[in-house]
């Protein structure tokens, strides 16, 4: 508090705005710059694949299959001679892009569907959350699997199935945040001042959002990790393409004579879906108002 | 309460009605003629009206849901394309398989998982902690089938201490089934360990902070009657409502952990039906899981109220 030159006492704007305190709670925990650490080590690998593969990941080198790691191949090569690191490289293309365009569609849609349940309520809330539940009902590899084995493999087919598959539970939460915060009297003064509902709905979007960003920073893994499930069971992204759930399909077969194949793609989904979950969990942390001060 | 179980139930079989609606629903989304998909591009003309006609796919969309729905209530899935037998029959033998895996697992998680999650709990920030929290943190992140091949390489191939892969019967042979089995238990185990650690560490701090802890510490009793007797009843609400959801991620996983180590169950099933195509199957299975799922979730929220006197419901 201050007091001005006509003696008011006038309150001090908060010095450090919402954004910066997020920032700084999160950058005070070792283990979560660690985890945007080693997403950020990803992102680079991603945008810097032409530059940083040696080798064209689909390129056969058809005199050198199957050969141990090497100054030439730091991985070694495939069974049909494709350099190993150079598509573990790129494929941290494919993983990034599954993941961001699975969860777009999945929050859009589950997003979507949540505000207009949460915000009309009574028979819209019902149809709609009992869709949902059933849809919780299936497991997401088993919804997802049956989904792109319906529709084919594919890059384009599996971002369609791990959106659907991922979806309810954005909007369970969604319509669960705006049932509550629709009762709030900023709302009520909207309505008062006959603002349309989708101008309200605007509104608690906004408002709505903050938890669903922990949600969707973790889905970010999930969505990875449903990916190289897929394509492990054969259903996911084709041949050639360099997904790393497809290189640990093509390595088991030969787990035994060359281990690599398959162990180093599995070793890369796991530290990234442990960046994203570590992050997603400091993200939760640092909005939880109980732990607001103590972190 | 009764009233809240009777809506519950209620509620559930709606929701297992769409669900029928949404699995029946899935070969519709299918570019093109079903039939002609499921047959594959060998089969005649002759073949595919046949199968057309068979399967109700010549009558109008809600007859044919009519028709399945009233089969599928009788347990008559169809006869599979693949396996040339009722689906049915195939679930029947396949579905006990991925029942006793998933048992084991649900056992061993909620063991390890509750034990690890009271020992990170009671020793909040030391080295076992810390250690605990990024093995839990690492279980969730870890691609089960991945795990899965790691361990056959690791303990199967190298230290050849277990089978590679397969499948008996514990009626048949215990001790060669319990070594198959322990790989892929382990494996099915780790996402709902790591979960349950996590939740039991957190409840259970939550609890240890509440004034009638502290009460019971200022009376001067010892540190396992107070977290066993006093703090653990409380903590462990939330955990079990956790365990009863744990089917639905153990059935996920078995898809991935069956077609690992090539063990004969609904994963496996519902695998090979998707790439054979044999959308019957899948339709099948998809169902069949989501009622169970249905069945131990309805079971699970009304375990819930049960348990903790202080939620009552309208």
């Amino acid at each position: 508090m201050s007091m001005d030159s006509s003696g008011m006492i006038r309150a001090k704007s908060p010095r450090i705005s919402e954004l910066r305190r997020l920032i700084k709670v999160m950058c005070n925990r070792v283990v979560v710059v660690v985890g945007i650490g080693i997403i950020a080590f990803f992102i680079l690998v991603a945008i810097f694949a032409p530059m940083l593969a040696a080798h064209d990941p689909l390129y056969t080198y058809l005199e050198s299959i199957l050969n141990p790691p090497s100054g030439i191949h730091p991985l070694g090569t495939d069974q049909v001679g494709r350099d190993v690191l150079s598509r573990l490289i790129y494929g941290t293309r494919i993983s990034f892009l599954v993941g961001i365009f699975g969860v777009t569609i999945a929050g859009t849609l589950g997003m979507g569907l949540g505000l207009v349940a949460g915000y009309f309520g009574g028979w819209v809330n019902a149809i709609i959350m009992r869709c949902i539940d059933a849809l919780l009902a299936i497991p997401p590899i088993v919804l997802m699997m049956a989904i792109s084995a319906i529709l084919g493999g594919g890059l384009f087919n599996v971002l369609i199935a791990i959106g659907f598959g991922m979806m309810p539970t954005y909007c369970r939460l969604m319509c669960a945040q705006v049932t509550v915060l629709k009762e709030n009297d900023y709302i009520l003064v909207l309505q008062t001042a006959g603002a349309s509902s989708w101008r309200i709905m605007r509104h608690l979007f906004i408002n709505a959002f903050p938890p669903l960003l922990v949600l969707i920073t973790t889905n970010l893994g999930t969505a990875i990790l449903m990916e190289a499930g897929l394509s492990f069971l054969g259903i996911g992204i084709l041949p050639p393409t360099p997904s790393w759930g497809a290189m640990i399909y093509d390595g088991r077969r030969l787990l035994f004579s060359n281990p690599i194949l398959s162990l180093a793609p599995g070793g890369a989904i796991m530290l990234i879906v442990l960046a994203f979950n570590i992050v997603g969990d400091g993200l939760r942390d640092a909005l939880d108002p109980k732990l607001r001060g103590t972190l | 309460m009764l009233n809240y179980i009777i809506k519950r139930a209620v509620l559930t079989v709606v929701v297992l009605f769409i669900v029928s609606f949404i699995t029946f629903s899935l070969i519709h989304i299918l570019p093109g003629d079903p039939a002609a998909a499921m047959l594959g591009d060998q089969a005649t003309m002759e073949e595919i009206e046949a199968l057309r006609h068979e399967l109700w796919l010549d009558r109008p969309f809600f007859v044919q849901y009519g028709h399945w729905l009233s089969n599928a209530l009788q347990g008559d899935f169809g006869k599979s394309i693949m396996y040339r037998v009722p689906v049915s029959e195939i679930i029947a033998e396949r579905l006990p398989v991925t029942l006793y895996l998933s048992f084991l697992s649900l056992i061993l998680s909620t063991f390890i998982g509750i034990g690890a999650g009271i020992i990170c709990a009671i020793r909040r920030g030391s080295l076992i902690d810390q250690i605990v929290s990024v093995v839990a943190n690492a279980g969730v992140a870890v691609p089960i089938f991945w795990l899965g091949l790691l361990g056959i390489y690791v303990f199967g191939f190298t230290l050849e201490w277990l089978p590679l892969q397969g499948w008996t019967s514990p009626f048949d042979d215990f001790l060669k089934s319990s070594k198959q089995a322990l790989m892929p238990v382990i494996c099915l185990s780790v996402t709902g360990s790591s979960i349950i650690t996590r939740q039991t560490r957190s409840s259970l701090l939550e609890v240890i902070r509440q004034d009638y802890i502290r009460t019971a510490w200022a009376k001067g009793m010892g540190e396992p009657r107070v977290v066993f007797k006093h703090a653990l009843k409380n903590a462990l609400i939330p955990v079990v409502t956790l365990v009863g959801l744990q089917l639905r991620v153990l059935v996920g996983g078995a898809v991935l952990t069956e077609t690992v180590f090539n063990i004969p169950g609904m994963g496996r099933l519902l695998v090979d039906g998707a790439l054979a195509k044999d959308f019957l199957i899948v339709q099948a299975g998809v169902l069949l899981i989501a009622v169970m799922v249905s069945l131990a979730n309805l079971i699970t929220d009304i375990s819930h109220g049960w348990l903790d006197p202080r939620i009552r419901y309208d």
